[in-house]
């Protein structure tokens, strides 16, 4: 119930939350809506030494359309992405994943940029950003990089964000007027995803499919995606979620039953299409 | 650490640690037990307070954090001419038993009938999902919002 | 007043954050007390190193158990007395360890995760199977095995009717364990000030929570005071004797300085005791017509690492409640308490009671399947009609009020519109698109209103009656103090509601105070639905009694026999005369005028009475599930939810009905959601909410309630208690229903929680 202590800076600007960063090194970590950060805190599963809160620099939190891309800013709440409305013009897949998210509470504080450099597995928007293309942008010390979504998770709770960098925008593929899927079993309404599907149309008639709680990142259902450009019909494609996935084996639900739900959920996230 | 935060209207500046939750800011160091705490993993809502006029859990939020903000408790609804709309809906419709859980649920509802003045069953149930009650099975507590809503709604 | 729906005289404070509960209290100089709780299972203790926390800023000091060596052992049945905090080896996850206390709860938590605890593990044996195996260690040290108890309930068995039986079947039965979980956890604060000690605590019984610090600490009793203030929700958890009722206390002895403790959940989760936790094997023998005739049951529960006296022998009430509401002529029953390394169980809402209904709800439901009858119908052949009552069981002593079973029943399927569901569901059967549906029946009764003495004192009880003072005051306004101490049960409404109609006085002029062992006079507390049944005569007692005297007083007033004065208004009248009348105020303003009073009256109008049952009563009723379950990921969504409650007399509807609902969603939470589970190394899985299943807005359906009112004739009320009948009823109806749901596949039982992956699993393994 109560975190260990720890110094508190509170980051006035980019450059100095990078410059904090630089500073501590290993024992510091950033928080902005907290809500991934200080529930594990609180449990002492994390003990950071020191906490820079990014919350505050408003110039973090946006939504822009971009050309052909709609960029988010990180500090953007998932209450935000639920409401935007070039969200749900645009990449409304986004706003049905944020829709899914914990209770309005945790949505009302929670941000994406929060959620996926926590890199839960089992991350609601990880999906919809996997199956939008997104490209996460990373500030450090040497400069800007773009990672793509589907290079930025590299297992349970780690990404590709290297300790001294920032993510500072979410860019994602618009997808205006296109169908889209969001699908979600849960044990309960406010549980994590035990299984999730974001399914999402392309211009380009391919149809991109993503998956949580089917191993140890989000990830692309390949098998899926192949098949279905190959004119493999949805209910054939689906039957290929689980291929090539090694989900977890635990209390919450067997890995057959996951890989069953997979199966379950792609087929039906393909019919809403 | 200073923070000043401005609690049902008056504004609390106090020495903090980095580490004080803001549910035990308010109980602690303001003395207001009305906002309770029912768990550590940010599940229950019973420490559910407006935080610039959104539903938060508290003890998922630091004092540091909410440093120069309005929260609004429990304590702070209703007023001199009685209890709020919804405080009145969940006494008519029996909406509460132990009323542990009470204060979160009763702000919980506020937020959402400040966004929804007329929600249906479930969008009720919707809103408050991230809020507990293991009295009322809660039935009561979507009838309370109800009547909250055809008589004066989110005040 | 009785029979209005009347809004909650507490619900003022409550609804403005006014309300007290333990941790809300603040005393000056306040310390707060955490546990060491342990991280193994089963393991000697070989080290407690307590330096790196004493040495914290603001850390007052560290205890382990021999520092409290001299204090007496903990209340619990002879020989199986257990200590404050683990010494030599731990029992279970959870069990505290050592005690910190410190000048803050921050400070505390830090101090409580720094004391280093070494362990030699031991064998873990977290399964009933494993604490019985031939090579399992002793777990509790005074017992030379882990089977606690063998108990035969019966004293004989029925071997031979089932032998004559046509028909027989043999069915195993699992009531998992699960968490009380009340949104308020645990809480003690402890005052001990010059020779005596102050102690507010989430307590059901405050009374004996006195008796027992008393016999603790060799303080006699009017040197403690215990509070139960506001009390978050019990459910029965709050009436095990916790160690921090006692350490909370010896610390602010020794510190002179009051001491506060309060769980997390987390440590509720591990800490506070946890309920049923019972694998039933039956024999049941019956005919051709479902008539069933014997039945023999041996239920084996898991009593945890360290027995709770009241855990020990819960199955005993199980017992007595197998028959259910049917008419069965010879049941034999035993049972098994075994010891396990895992956190202790003990009451939880129904008590054994809703294990023995699930066992014989699910029972007729295998008999009618087994038939190829409809489980209604199997009902109506074995229902106890209304004019057997009231109904003596096969248990001796326990008989049943009366009620009208087969009505409940009717009723039900009427509102059900039962044969239109059973009509969907073929034709939903032959729909591969469609959810299967599926329709569960409970036809329950359950034992409440607890007592009477002879019962009660065998739970350490001082009595199974309840108590209530009541006194006018002045102005005819009335205070009842009553020795319950309810915990969301709106005991200051229905009382106020009983005296109103008693004394005739408005509702508004009754105030009721509980929960004060300083304030009430003795009193035992709230559980085993006793509100209504015990406390509620009691306060009718004092009423009737207070009335008697006011009536003596106003015929002298009004100088006339009081036999001739009749109630009228807020008065009396001379009989006939309307012009004879004086109004109650004036009576109660006369009562303390000794000077115009007949020689020898006692001054004022009050009345200290005890009501003993003279048995117990039998809350009664029907209630139906409809169930669609999907085929594709067998998650079960409850789409009605109907309940039939015969609680007796109904004193305020809108109570009674809360209380439906919310021992129905306990009961539906049983049925989907909600485990404590351990891992093969008694490491718990299901230690916090986010991990514990318990079921939020969108998981639970709306309930339509139902209520048949047979009065009782066991208590002048009428009542029965309808505090747990919702957890009694409902766990079956939803397993039956989701049973029914998947016959047709050959599935014949589902395992609670029926989780989607379990219901997949028998779909799957059945087709």
């Amino acid at each position: 119930m109560i975190p260990a202590g720890f110094t508190y800076v509170r980051a006035g600007s980019v450059e100095q939350a990078l410059a904090e960063l630089a500073w501590h090194g290993r024992d510091v970590r950033l928080l902005a809506g907290g809500h991934s950060l200080l529930p594990a805190m609180k449990l002492r599963r994390v003990e950071p030494g020191v906490l820079v809160d990014i919350g505050r620099l408003r110039e973090l939190a946006y939504v822009r359309l971009d050309g052909e891309q709609v960029v988010v800013g990180p500090l953007t709440t998932h209450r935000t992405l639920e409401r935007d409305p070039l969200v749900a013009e645009h990449v409304p897949l986004l706003a049905a994943a944020a829709r899914r998210i914990g209770d309005p509470q945790v949505r009302n504080r929670g941000t994406i940029g929060g959620s996926l450099a926590h890199a839960d597995p089992a991350a609601d928007l990880a999906a919809a950003v996997l199956a939008l293309d997104g490209v996460l942008v990373a500030r450090g010390p040497s400069g800007v990089r773009d990672i793509p979504a589907a290079e930025f998770f590299t297992g349970v709770r780690t990404s590709a964000l290297a300790a001294d960098e920032l993510l500072v925008e979410i860019r994602l593929r618009a997808a205006t007027g296109l169908g889209y899927a969001f699908e979600k079993f849960s044990r309960r309404a406010l549980d994590w995803a035990v299984v999730g599907v974001a399914a999402q149309a392309r211009p380009e008639g391919r149809t991109a499919v993503a998956l949580i709680g089917m191993g140890q990142t989000p990830l692309r259902a390949g098998e899926v995606e192949e098949a279905l450009a190959a004119g493999v019909p949805a209910a054939e494609a689906s039957a290929l979620a689980a291929r090539g996935c090694a989900p977890a084996d635990n209390a919450v639900a067997s890995a057959a039953y996951r890989s069953h739900l997979a199966e379950v959920l792609v087929g039906r996230a393909l019919a809403a299409l | 650490m200073r923070v000043e935060i401005t609690v049902n209207g008056r504004p609390h500046e106090r020495e903090v640690e980095p580490r004080l939750l803001l549910v035990h800011f308010l109980r602690d160091l303001l003395s207001l037990t009305g906002t309770h705490v029912g768990c550590d993993t940010t599940s229950c809502g019973a420490c559910t307070v407006l935080l610039d006029g959104v539903a938060v859990k508290s003890c998922t939020v630091l004092a540091a954090q909410a440093d120069g903000c309005e929260v609004t408790t429990v304590e702070g609804l209703g007023g001199p001419d009685g209890l709020s709309p919804v405080q009145e809906g969940f006494r008519q419709c029996h909406g509460l038993q132990c009323g542990y859980c009470t204060p979160g649920m009763v702000m919980a509802a506020t937020a959402l009938l400040a966004e929804r003045p007329d929600p249906s069953e479930q969008e009720i149930r919707d809103g408050l999902k991230g809020n507990m009650c293991r009295c009322t099975g809660y039935q009561m507590i979507v009838e309370s919002v109800q009547w909250a809503a055809a008589n004066g709604g989110a005040r | 007043m009785i029979g209005s729906a009347v809004p909650r005289k507490e619900d003022a404070a409550l609804l403005t954050g006014r309300g007290t509960f333990v941790d809300d209290i603040q005393r000056p100089g306040l310390l707060h007390m955490v546990y060491v709780q342990s991280t193994e299972a089963h393991a000697l203790i070989t080290g407690i190193d307590t330096s790196a926390a004493t040495a914290l800023p603001g850390v007052v000091g560290v205890w382990t158990a021999e520092d409290f060596a001299e204090l007496p052992a903990r209340p619990s049945v002879p020989g199986l007395e257990r200590h404050y905090l683990a010494g030599e080896k731990v029992h279970y996850v959870g069990e505290p360890v050592a005690v910190v206390v410190a000048a803050d709860r921050y400070t505390a938590a830090d101090a409580a995760r720094a004391v280093e605890v070494t362990y030699e593990p031991l064998p873990v044996m977290a399964t009933l199977e494993a604490a019985l195996a031939p090579d399992a260690v002793p777990i509790f040290a005074p017992l030379p095995g882990n089977l606690a108890l063998e108990q035969p309930v019966t004293p004989d068995d029925v071997a031979a009717e089932l032998d004559a039986a046509p028909r027989r079947l043999r069915a195993r039965l699992v009531n998992q364990r699960v968490a009380g979980a009340p949104m308020e956890p645990y809480g003690v604060l402890a005052d001990w000030v010059g020779n005596g000690v102050t102690v507010w605590a989430t307590v059901q019984a405050p009374h004996r929570v006195r008796a027992e610090i008393a016999q603790v600490f060799g303080l006699a009793r009017h040197l403690i005071r215990v509070v139960a203030p506001d009390v978050g929700g019990a459910f029965g958890v709050k009436s095990s004797f916790m160690p921090e009722l006692f350490l909370a206390p010896e610390l602010s002895r020794r510190l002179g300085r009051p001491v506060k403790f309060v769980e997390t959940r987390r440590e509720h989760m591990t800490h506070t005791y946890h309920g049923r936790d019972q694998v039933q094997e039956v024999e049941v023998g019956f005919d051709e017509n479902g008539a069933i005739l014997a039945l023999d049951v041996t239920i084996t529960v898991n009593i945890g690492g360290v027995p709770d006296p009241v855990g020990i022998g819960l199955p005993t009430l199980t017992s007595y409640m197998l028959g259910g509401c049917y008419r069965i002529p010879k049941i034999a029953a035993r049972y098994r308490s075994v010891l396990t390394n895992t956190t202790p169980t003990a009451s939880y809402r129904g008590a054994g009671r809703p294990e023995a209904s699930f066992l014989i709800e699910r029972v007729v439901d295998l008999v009618a399947l087994e038939l190829g009858k409809d489980p209604a119908e199997v009902r109506k052949v074995n229902l106890i009609g209304p004019e057997q009552m009231p109904y003596q069981t096969p248990f001796e002593g326990i008989v049943y009020d009366e009620a009208d079973y087969p009505a409940a029943l009717e009723l039900l399927l009427g509102e059900l519109d039962y044969d239109a569901l059973r009509a969907e569901q073929e034709r939903r059967r032959a729909d591969p698109g469609a959810r299967l549906l599926g329709v569960g029946l409970s036809t329950f009764v359950e034992m409440a209103g607890f007592g009477p003495t002879p019962l009660f004192e065998q739970f350490g009880y001082l009595g199974g009656w309840e108590s209530a003072n009541l006194r006018l005051q002045p102005d005819g306004s009335v205070i009842v103090l009553v020795g319950t101490a309810p915990h969301g049960q709106g005991h200051q409404t229905a009382m106020a509601q009983i005296v109103a109609d008693e004394l005739g006085v408005p509702f508004e002029a009754v105030s009721v105070f509980y929960g004060d062992t300083a304030v009430v006079q003795e009193g035992i507390g709230t559980m085993g639905s006793r509100g209504m049944p015990v406390a509620g005569n009691a306060v009718r007692q004092a009423a009737v009694e207070v009335a008697d005297q006011a009536r003596r007083i106003a015929a002298h007033l009004l100088e006339a026999d009081p036999d001739d004065l009749v109630r009228v208004g807020d008065g009396f009248q001379v009989k006939g005369v309307p012009d004879a009348a004086v109004p109650l105020a004036a009576v109660v303003e006369r009562s303390f005028k000794p000077h115009l009073l007949p020689e020898g009256t006692r001054l004022g109008l009050e009345s200290t009475a005890y009501y003993e049952p003279k048995n117990l009563s039998y809350p009664s009723g029907a209630h139906g599930c409809v169930v669609e379950i999907e085929r594709d990921t067998g998650r079960v969504h409850v789409v009605r939810y109907v309940c039939v409650d015969d609680c007796g007399t109904v004193i305020n509807p809108m109570n009674a009905r809360g209380q439906v609902h919310g021992g129905v969603a306990q009961g539906i939470a049983q049925a989907l959601f909600e485990k404590v589970s351990f891992d093969a190394e008694g490491r718990p899985l299901a230690a916090s909410l986010e991990e514990y299943m318990l079921p939020g807005m969108l998981d639970l359906p709306r309930y339509e309630t139902h209520h048949i009112e047979t009065r009782s004739s066991f208590n002048p009320l009428g009542v029965k208690g309808i505090g747990e009948a919702g957890a009694t009823a409902a766990p079956q109806a939803v397993v039956n229903a989701v049973v029914d749901a998947l016959a047709h596949l050959g599935v014949r039982d589902v395992e609670m929680p029926c989780t989607p992956e379990r219901v997949w699993k028998a779909m799957h393994h059945a087709s």
